[in-house]
Parts: C-alpha cells; structure tokens; sequence
C-alpha cells in the first residue's frame, strides 16, 4: 500500500476540450507501469495530474493510500524526470542532483556526499562539476534520472524520457531503468507513445486514447488478447477482416467474411449477426494450406528484415495482408506476383466488435 | 493575476505586483494625470487655489493657439522634426542596405563597431562636439576659408546647425531598426528582380522597401520623437530664430513661472508625439511589440 | 561596366563621407583639449598642452556634479532593475489577452518625450511638497529607464524552458526556492546588462533631468551649463574622460555580451 498509486475516477476538461474522462486504475507498490497511447491521447495530462501540476477537475488521487487533493507537487512524494529533461543548465551536476536535498534543507556535506552516491549509482562518477551541457544525451539521462532519485520519491514519474535519444542508446537505456526499477523498488509511471518500449520495460500497461483507458494489462497478455481494436490497432501490427458473427460457442466466434467463414477466439460483448472485425498478427499466419483457417492473398513484395521477412499481400477482398516468415523458414516464402496460401489458428486470432 | 500566483506563489506575487503597480500608478500613470490636471488649470496664486476661479478651462491651449510666436514655433517644431527625420532616412538608407545586403561579414561588423563607438557617448557630448566644430571662429570655417570655398566664417549656428546635430544624434535609432529588418530580405529576391529586368531605383521601391516597411516605420517614429522632444541640440546650436518647442516648455516652468500653461504645452507636446507615432504604425502596419524590440 | 564602377564609387564616397561625419566632430573635440587656445578648438594650434587636465582637475563644481550623477546613477539601477525585472515576469506570466494591453502601458514611457516625463514628475511631487532635487531625478529617470529593463528582461525569459520551474517545484522546492535558484540564475546576465545600460542611461540622460533636478547638477547638465558660462578646454578634457570611461565601459560590456554568447552556445 506505501508506495501505490490509486486514480479513481479521474477528469480533466481544459474549457471545451475533454482531455481525460473517468479513468481508474490503480498501480502497485513497486510496479513499473506504462501509460501508453498516441500523442493527444490524454497520458501527459494524466501524469500532470499525479504529479500534482494540474488539479483534476473530477475524481481522486491517492498515493500510498494518502488523498492528494490541493497537495502542490512540492508536497508529493513523486519526482518527475521531464521529456526535455529540465535539467538546470546553470548548476553543475551536482548541485542538480543535489536540488531536491537542497530544497529540504539537508546541510551542503550531506547534499553532496549524497550526490556523489549517487552519479555512482548512474555510473557517472567524476562527472559532478560538469555542466549538463557539456554531457552527452546518455549522461543527461542518467543525471536527470539522478536527481529524481535524490529526493527518494515513492513514485518516480517518466514523461517519454527516452524520446530524444537515437535508437541505440534509447534500447540501451531502457534496460538500465528496467534494472534501476527493480534494484530501487520505486513505483514508476511511464509515458509513451512507442509501444516496444512499454512492452520492453513494464509490468503492466494501460493504453489510452482519447482520455480513455482502453485496456490494462501485462505486455504479452495485451498482445496476445487485445480487447477494443484501438488496443488490437495500436500494440504490434495486425491484420483485419471484416465480417459479421455467425456463430458463438465455448468462447469461439465464427464470422462469415468476404473469404468464406473464419474462426477466432471472442472478444468482449459479441452477439450473433454483430459486424465485427478478425485481427491476426502477422506472424500467425504462416505460408500454405492447412490449419483451422485459410486464406489466399496475392504476393505484392516481399521485405526482408533480417530476423524475419514481411509478405506484403492483397486479399481477395481488396484489403492489405501481412504476414511475418522467420528468416529461418524463408524458403517457405511465397514467390512475388503469385496467388498464395496462408492459414492460421484459431487461437492465435481475436474477433472483436466494430467500435 | 491567479498565473502569476500559481507561478510565483504569494508572497513573491505580492512583491511584484506592488513594484509593477509603484511604476506604473505612481510613477508614470499618476504624474501624467496629474499634469493634465494642471493643463486645464489657471494659473492661480496659493490663495486663491481652491477658489472660485480654480476651476477647468482650455484657457491654456486657446492661449497657445492664440500666440502667434508660440504657434509658429510649434509648427515650426512639427516641420523641423520631420525634416530631420527624413534627412535622417535619406543618410542612413543606403548604408543600411549596404550592410544587410552587400557588405561582407568582416566589413559589416566593422561598419557596427564603428558607428556604435560614437552612440556610446552621450547625447549632451555630441551636440557639445558640433558646438565646437561649428563655431564662428572654429574648425570648420577655418578649413572652408583654407580652401577658398567661402571667403568670410559662416554663422552656422541655427537651423543648419541643429538640423546637422540632430541628424548625427539619431543616427543609430534610424539605421538599425531599417538594418534589421533589411537583413531578413532574401538576396535572392533581389537577383531575382534584377534578373527580371528590373532597374535599381525600381528594385528598392517594389521588393526592398516595403520589406523594410516596419524597419522604416519604427526609424521614423523614434527620430520625429526624439527630435520634436529634444532640448539640447536646439539650446547649444540654435540661435534666436531657431527656437524649439520645448524651449518654450522650458519657459514657462523656469522663467515665466506659469507651470499651468507650461504643462498644457507639454501635453500638447505628448499628443502630438503620440499622434505621429500611432499613426505611422497604423500606417504602415506595424505593431508595437516589432518597434520596442 | 562603366556604370556598376560609377555607383561604386558614389557609394564609397558617400561611405567615407558618413564616417568622417560620425568622427569628425569627436575627434575635433578630442584633439582641442590639447590646444593651449581658450576657446576649444584646433584651428589655429597654438601649441601642445596638458593643462586642461589640471584645470579640470581642480574643478570642485565639476567633481560635485560628478557626485550627484554616481548618487543618481546608483539609485537609479536600486530602483529600475528591480521595477523592470517585476513587470517582465508579470507580464510574461499574465494571460494572452491582458499581455497586449499591458505591454502598451510598459513601453509608453519609451514613447513619450523625455521632457514630459520630467515635467510630469515634477508636477506630482510639488502636490506633496518636494521640489526638484536627487530624489525626483531618481524617480523621472527609473520610470523610464524601467521600460528598457523590462525588455531586455523580458527578451531573456522568452528563452526560459518552464519545465526547468515544474522540475524544481517537483524536486520539492518552494516558490521562492525556485525562483531564486532556478530563475534569477537564469535571468542574471539579463540583469547585469541591464544595470549597466541604466547606468549609461543615467548618466547620459538631460531632457528629463533638466526638469526635475532643482538645485543639483548632475554631470550633463554641467557639461551644458559650461558652454554658456565659459566653454574652455577642460570641459573637452571632461568630455574625452568620458569618451575614454565610456569606451572602456561599452567594450567591457560588449566581451560580457559575447561571453555569454560563447557560454550559451557550448550549453
């Protein structure tokens, strides 16, 4: 309980504009949670909100059980590591990480011994007198995410932290938190829009969309079983057929598509005659006849990635196709410009209704 | 005034806002007031202040319109003012053009420094530098007599003299405003009228003035200002025929002793100022924030 | 051909024209300190002195106005930094719409003449029974000389990163500790050229003074008040001080400005 976040209800309308309706989730001691959506979608207005920046205009927070309510972000135990940073260009590293300590009137040795451990923790030791300036994206990271653990916050909250660095660093760094995570026991809140790195790092994720929740869930559990087509659209790339339920039994839907009957397991609130949409992931489907379903598309290019190969395909009914080869099963990929067969599980597909 | 709270928290919010509101109410807003106040006053003995003769008038200005020497004399300010504006623009234009356009960055920055050397000095020093130059037995006649161009000393004193002083005073309030804003003028436009066949003159009158227009405007508008306010140029070079507005103002307060009438003509001073300067940026669409930059 | 080498050097003699009218009348006055003539000049020269520098030396008036115009200067910085440094943050701080109406108020002290504002002043402080004197030139020059503080603060804050006060805030600082930590750090070289530019300001200012300084004479004014009592050399001695202290002072300023610049750019 000491270190949970618990949002109840939460709102906030800036004059028209709804930018976070009635959300309520709550995320437990220790947890490393991601908020995850596009930009817009409401998730920085939401971590402002826990941070103590904007008052909701509707609903709770609590944080270790304590409402937060009028509690200014000066008197939260949160620290906040921004998108750009804000690191102080003026104060040495040092003094940076040393602010918060500073603020609560730790006398300078301490401050600065403290300090010290920490750059070591960072492994940034001997960088204290630079200037943020004179450090690398990477070491500017790692500083800012210093100077948020100086204060010892219970809930560490990160605003898409990574978002400036180039994509090595940014896989690199992402490890680093997910150990720093761990090795502190500080409840992080994440924000993202790049959905490889909230399934890379968190516990659990909530993916949002216009001010709303729409699912909350361990990584796999999000990609395996999406349960609105924003979740199913957005986590990983998928493949939709269209169609209208047929059938409904032991969790199984049947749809009648424009490819004859598919099946899929059911997603929330299905009802026979429904129109509603198959999602499968590329790689499940897999070149050949055979399986529970089957499917023919028409070969358009082939991409090769290097770990996989994607089979960009039409469908008999006009839609894209695409499907994932495993570089080692690449001599089972189809030929260019031909008519070919897929099939896939039923298991590995998702039926959900039409929003 | 709830941002400035959210932002700075009170006590600091108090602190600013109460220095904002000593400048602005009591520093500025208050002794304008007060001055107009005193514009449409008689000018009364203490005894009778508060009297049955204490009460508003435009006696002042219907005083003003009424004197022709004082008339004339602000007329003549109006036109003297406008005159060292425009010779002003006409001295500093090409080399502001020269500088954003065709100077190299070496020559540019030492053109700057060169013309920034001489406006660190102040205003009273400069005219006093004019003084000496152009007095009746000073340097100037000697080298023209030397040369034969004249053949006894010129009494430069006057309007040539205060119209050469303020003209060297407001150099920089003309130039770098039109500087900057010609700096940001493609070159390419220029070699492309030039490509069209377009000739110099029309060059500068279709593509570069008028995307000079605001650098232009607010030129002007701070020279009429500074020129049609100025004392010392008019009171160091100017002779009995070339008296200024404000030393008119100046009178009243310090010789004739009728602060009333000297604060009518201050505010008619403050209006007409005003007045040129709102109507040159309406004119030429300029707005505020681009003239104080 | 003929013609582009024609306007070439129509421009290069209207160039060294400009400049010889820009440095002609200050070299005039520079080199007639050194004539032993009465009257400042060059022509005739009648010969290498120094004695100008003596005289003005033992000049107790003028060392007596010097006095009031540091006294003035001093208090006027006091008064103008932080009055202008204020109304930039208010008005940066404000919301859009009153932003407009308020910044017209702020610079409408630059955009009156300099005369008015000291006769304005005058008429104030004379309800209240305070004539003309140090303090309301203190006063007439800091309402204007404010304005420039503020948009050279004001200018500087545009490049403020707000995040930097919601990471201090976040960090558990007070309003005050950011401010005073975060912001006025930020904020300082803006101050330290501002100050400056109100010294020079100060100092240099004569329309306003004029009107407001009762029995004191700050330096301007003496320099003015020489020319009709008897202009001799030592004023020019005076005015080549004041060149010399002006120069050093606009290049001392210039190499802060350009470090600042270097620094900005390496952060």
């Amino acid at each position: 309980m000491s270190r949970s976040v618990q949002l109840d209800r939460v709102g906030m309308t800036f004059g028209t504009t709804r930018a976070v309706s009635d959300v309520t989730f709550t995320v437990e001691d220790g947890e490393f949670f991601s908020i995850l959506g596009p930009s817009g979608c409401g998730k920085t207005t939401l971590l402002r909100i826990v941070a103590g920046f904007l008052r909701p205009t509707e609903g709770t927070v609590l944080i270790g059980g304590r409402d937060m309510a009028g509690l200014a972000p000066n008197r939260r135990p949160t620290a906040m590591i921004f998108q750009s940073l804000a690191l102080f260009p003026l104060m040495s590293v040092r003094e940076n990480i040393a602010f918060g300590l500073e603020a609560r009137g730790v006398g300078k040795a301490e401050r600065s011994r403290k300090a010290d451990e920490l750059l070591d923790v960072v492994a940034l030791g001997g960088f204290g007198d630079r200037k943020p300036g004179e450090l690398s994206g990477g070491q500017r990271q790692r500083v800012a995410i210093a100077r948020a653990l100086a204060v010892e916050p219970d809930v560490l909250l990160l605003d898409e932290p990574l978002s400036a660095l180039d994509l090595k660093l940014r896989q690199h760094m992402r490890a680093e938190l997910r150990a720093l995570q761990k090795r502190t026991g500080v409840t992080f809140i994440y924000i993202t829009h790049d959905q490889g790195e909230a399934l890379a790092m968190s516990d659990r994720v909530a993916v949002m969309s216009a001010g709303v929740v729409e699912q909350i869930g361990a990584p796999q559990d999000l990609y395996a079983n999406p349960q609105t087509p924003f979740v199913a659209g957005f986590v990983g790339e998928t493949n939709r057929i269209a169609g209208r339920v047929a059938a409904l039994a032991g969790g199984i839907a049947t749809v009648d598509t424009g490819l004859g009957p598919m099946r899929g397991r059911a997603g929330p609130g299905l009802a026979e005659g429904q129109a509603v949409k198959l999602y499968v992931r590329p790689e499940a489907l897999t070149p050949g006849t055979g399986g529970e379903n089957s499917l023919a598309a028409r070969v358009e290019r082939v991409d090769f990635e290097g770990a996989f190969a994607l089979a960009h395909g039409r469908l008999a009914d006009g839609e894209e196709m695409i499907a994932s080869i495993p570089a080692t099963r690449l001599a089972d990929a189809p030929g260019i410009g031909t008519e070919a067969a897929f099939h896939f599980d039923t298991d590995h597909a998702v039926v959900l209704a039409d929003a | 005034m709830r941002d400035l709270v959210q932002r700075f928290g009170g006590s600091l919010t108090t602190v600013f806002v109460a220095l904002v509101l000593l400048w602005m109410v009591g520093m500025v807003l208050a002794p304008n007031l007060l001055m107009i106040d005193y514009a449409l006053r008689p000018n009364l003995p203490p005894a009778q202040i508060g009297g049955p003769n204490d009460h508003y008038s435009l006696a002042n200005f219907t005083y003003l319109a009424g004197e022709a020497t004082h008339r004339a004399i602000f007329f003549k300010t109006i036109w003297a003012s406008a005159i060292v504006t425009f010779v002003t623009l006409v001295v500093c234009y090409p080399l502001a053009f020269w500088l954003a356009q065709r100077a190299t960055p070496a020559q540019a920055g030492l053109a700057i420094l060169g013309l920034v050397i001489p406006f660190w000095i102040n205003e009273v020093l400069r005219t006093l530098a004019w003084y000496i130059l152009l007095a009746f037995r000073g340097p100037l006649n000697a080298v023209l007599l030397a040369l034969g161009l004249i053949s006894e000393p010129v009494r430069w004193a006057g309007d040539g003299g205060v119209l050469a002083a303020m003209t060297y005073a407001y150099i920089l309030f003309m130039l770098f405003p039109i500087y900057n804003s010609m700096e940001s003028l493609e070159a390419a436009q220029i070699e492309a009228a030039r490509d069209l066949g377009a000739k110099s003159w029309r060059i500068h009158w279709r593509v570069v003035i008028p995307h000079a227009k605001a650098g232009i405007a607010t030129g002007c508008v701070f020279t009429f200002m500074l020129a049609a306010g100025s004392y010392i140029a008019p009171s160091l070079l100017g002779s009995p025929g070339s008296r200024w507005f404000t030393e008119i103002i100046y009178n009243w307060f310090f010789e004739g002793g009728d602060w009333n009438r000297g604060a009518a003509y201050a505010l008619v001073l403050l209006v007409l100022c005003l007045a040129v300067v709102l109507a040159t940026l309406k004119l030429a669409r300029v707005n505020l924030a681009d003239v104080t930059k | 051909m003929s013609a582009g080498r024609l306007s070439r050097v129509v421009f290069g003699v209207y160039l060294t024209l400009f400049f010889v009218y820009l440095f002609a009348p200050l070299l005039v006055m520079s080199a007639a300190t050194f004539n032993t003539s009465r009257f400042p000049t060059v022509i005739p020269w009648q010969g290498f002195t120094l004695s100008w520098f003596v005289e003005l030396w033992r000049d107790g008036a003028m060392w007596r106005s010097v006095r009031v115009s540091i006294v003035v200067a001093f208090f006027v910085v006091l008064v103008a930094v932080p009055v202008g440094t204020a109304a930039a943050l208010v008005l940066t701080s404000v919301h859009e719409r009153a932003r407009g109406v308020l910044y017209g108020f702020m610079v409408s002290p630059l955009l009156t003449p300099g005369v008015v504002v000291g006769i304005a002043t005058l008429i104030l402080w004379r309800q209240v029974g305070v004539g003309g004197g140090i303090f309301l030139i203190i006063l007439a020059q800091s309402s204007f000389i404010a304005c420039y503080v503020m948009l050279m603060v004001a200018a500087r804050l545009q490049r403020f990163d707000r995040t930097q006060e919601e990471a201090a805030l976040g960090l558990g600082a007070s309003k005050f500790m950011v401010f005073r930590r975060v912001l006025l750090p930020f904020l300082r070289p803006a101050l330290i050229a501002a100050a400056f530019l109100a010294v020079l300001q100060s100092f240099e200012n004569y329309n306003t003074t004029l009107f407001v300084r009762g029995l004191d004479t700050p330096l301007t004014i003496f320099i003015a008040s020489k020319v009709r009592t008897g202009l001799t050399p030592a004023v020019n001695a005076l005015a080549l001080a004041m060149i010399a202290l002006t120069v050093l002072g606009a290049l001392a300023y210039e190499i802060f400005r350009h470090r600042q610049k270097a620094r900005a750019t390496a952060g």
